[in-house]
């Protein structure tokens, strides 16, 4: 990418911040997401050549909003060669649109915009590129770079998606009230997706996006939105506390450190402020969704000044209340390790073993790996080895075997 | 905007003539179309033999091909269609949600393409 000039980077930082919210406006005018961003590209390449020589408009939105409608109203008049009607509605609803100067009180319809995003009827991959492209505000080539794609093939992507929208039927609205609560819960899906697709990305990948701060500037613009949807808060919460602790987890060389290593001075203190007022806030509320107790969790762990110091009943307690929403291996692993400190690793063994008996666990890396922890700490080393060696076999990062390796050699070392 | 509303499931799934079952599955059918036609969704709808009585038909090169069975051979088939008229997406779906074989099968929904 050619480098910008300050001034040009403001601009697009500017164009950037408020590109959902001028999107949703333009997509309410028309009905069409794709009419409405091929127009506010235009408006933008035309901001690009206009600001630096005639300094910023006193409102840079409403600026862009009145060329894009143009732009609109210009590619509606060039294609309707054939004189279609679906184009002749759309060019009287461009034409009739509010004025920009009343753009102050226009309804903010970004949150339309989500929902269209994260339609259940598109694929996922789809919703999380779209949801970025259109809400985010992000390029095709920044999106393609954090997925590790093809330009080309997520142009293809974003193109089909759009499509689809305008041909299936999927109209620019909110869901029916019965139907909110499970399409709010895909949307909390996909900017979930999006922070553990951030976490995923190694540190030396520097072109990689930061999908981690993507999906927490996109999780508040939900809360802002939805401002008295509990989850959607909880799912704000854990990704700042999870993102605080996100420099720490990674050792010189990108080696794996477990939580018990890690340097908490350099904790995020922020954003873990940030994220526990919000699970106060949740917690006081209401009964927490599975969001906001996994925030929960990650706010003793954010706030115990050392690992020993820990509130690991607390979190036990938490992790009770969360396999009873959602009893997957994820959850009953991470209540053993929990359990384990609690307690005792004997205690957490048993537990873990007696709970995990009706589950598929025989695959599950995190399984072997906790059981192998657990069979050590009490001494039990030969079966630890035996369990080290299944939790290696069945890891693919490097960084990990290694950690797992350097555990197993422990073992073997004591005994 | 129409909506076509195909339903597919593997013949001999559903609840079948003669069980216990029968007579509400067919209820709840007679009465999904009843529901549509109230609110003035239902075009048209129709339940289709089995795939034992289709015959598939094509032309190539001036040749004629007629064979014994459907199209695709597959687990689950065409058993029948809704064709309605609502708003989006989103009310096309609902609606199928009320297609009784949707516990059974499954309903694709496919907008009605406008020529204009």
């Amino acid at each position: 990418m050619p480098s910008q000039s300050p001034e040009d980077a403001q601009i697009t930082r500017l164009i950037r911040e408020d590109w959902g919210r001028l999107l949703s406006t333009l997509t309410d005018f028309g009905g069409d997401l794709a009419l409405a961003e091929d127009c506010l590209q235009d408006a933008v390449v035309a901001a690009l050549q206009a600001w630096p020589t005639t300094g910023l408009p006193d409102a840079p939105d409403a600026w862009l909003i009145t060329t894009a409608r143009r732009k609109a109203i210009d590619r509606l008049r060039r294609a309707r060669t054939q004189a279609d009607k679906a184009g002749a509605v759309a060019l009287w609803h461009w034409q009739h649109a509010p004025e920009a100067e009343e753009l102050q009180t226009l309804p903010d319809k970004r949150l339309e915009l989500i929902f269209t995003c994260c339609h259940p009827a598109l694929d996922e991959k789809s919703r999380v590129a779209l949801t970025l492209r259109s809400v985010g505000g992000l390029t095709t080539a920044e999106i393609a770079a954090a997925f590790l794609d093809k330009k080309e093939t997520m142009g293809i992507r974003l193109t089909r998606a759009k499509k689809k929208i305008a041909a299936a039927g999927i109209r620019f609205r909110l869901p029916d009230p019965e139907d909110l609560p499970d399409r709010v819960d895909g949307v909390l899906k996909v900017l979930y997706l999006i922070f553990n697709e951030g976490h995923r990305g190694s540190s030396d990948q520097l072109m990689r996006t930061d999908l981690a701060e993507e999906a927490i500037r996109l999780g508040r613009i939900l809360t802002t939105c939805l401002p008295d949807h509990l989850e959607a808060k909880g799912l704000l919460a854990l990704m700042l506390l999870t993102d605080a602790r996100r420099l720490t987890r990674k050792g010189p060389g990108g080696a794996f450190t477990p939580l018990e290593q890690q340097a908490r001075a350099r904790w995020d203190r922020g954003k873990i402020h940030q994220g526990k007022a919000l699970v106060e806030q949740v917690l006081k509320a209401g009964p927490p969704g599975v969001y906001a107790l996994q925030a929960a969790i990650s706010a003793l762990h954010a706030e115990a000044p050392d690992f020993a110091s820990t509130d690991w009943t607390q979190i036990v307690a938490l992790y009770d209340l969360l396999w009873k929403l959602q009893p997957n291996p994820v959850v009953l692993v991470n209540c053993a390790v929990a359990q384990s400190y609690a307690t005792n690793p004997s205690t957490a063994l048993k537990q873990l073993e007696a709970t995990g008996a009706g589950q598929h666990l025989q695959t599950y890396q995190p399984y072997h790996a906790c059981r192998a922890d657990l069979l050590a700490r009490q001494g039990r080393l030969e079966e630890a080895i035996i369990a080290y060696d299944r939790a290696i076999a069945l890891t693919e990062a490097p960084e990990e075997v290694a950690f797992l390796k350097a555990r197993k050699a422990l073992c073997a070392f004591v005994e | 905007m129409q909506f076509m509303l195909l339903i597919y499931s593997k013949e001999g799934s559903g609840p079948q003539p003669g069980t216990d079952e029968f007579g509400p599955f067919i209820g709840a059918y007679m009465g999904f179309t009843q529901k549509m036609k109230d609110e003035g969704k239902l075009i048209s709808g129709e339940g289709l033999q089995p795939v034992a009585t289709a015959t598939t038909l094509s032309i190539r090169d001036g040749k004629t091909e007629t064979v014994d069975g459907p199209f695709a051979e597959t687990k689950e088939q065409l058993g029948g269609y809704y064709l309605l008229d609502v708003a989006d997406l989103d009310e096309a779906l609902k609606c199928a949600a009320e297609i009784p074989t949707v516990s059974y099968g499954r309903i694709e929904i496919r907008p009605i393409a406008v020529y204009d």
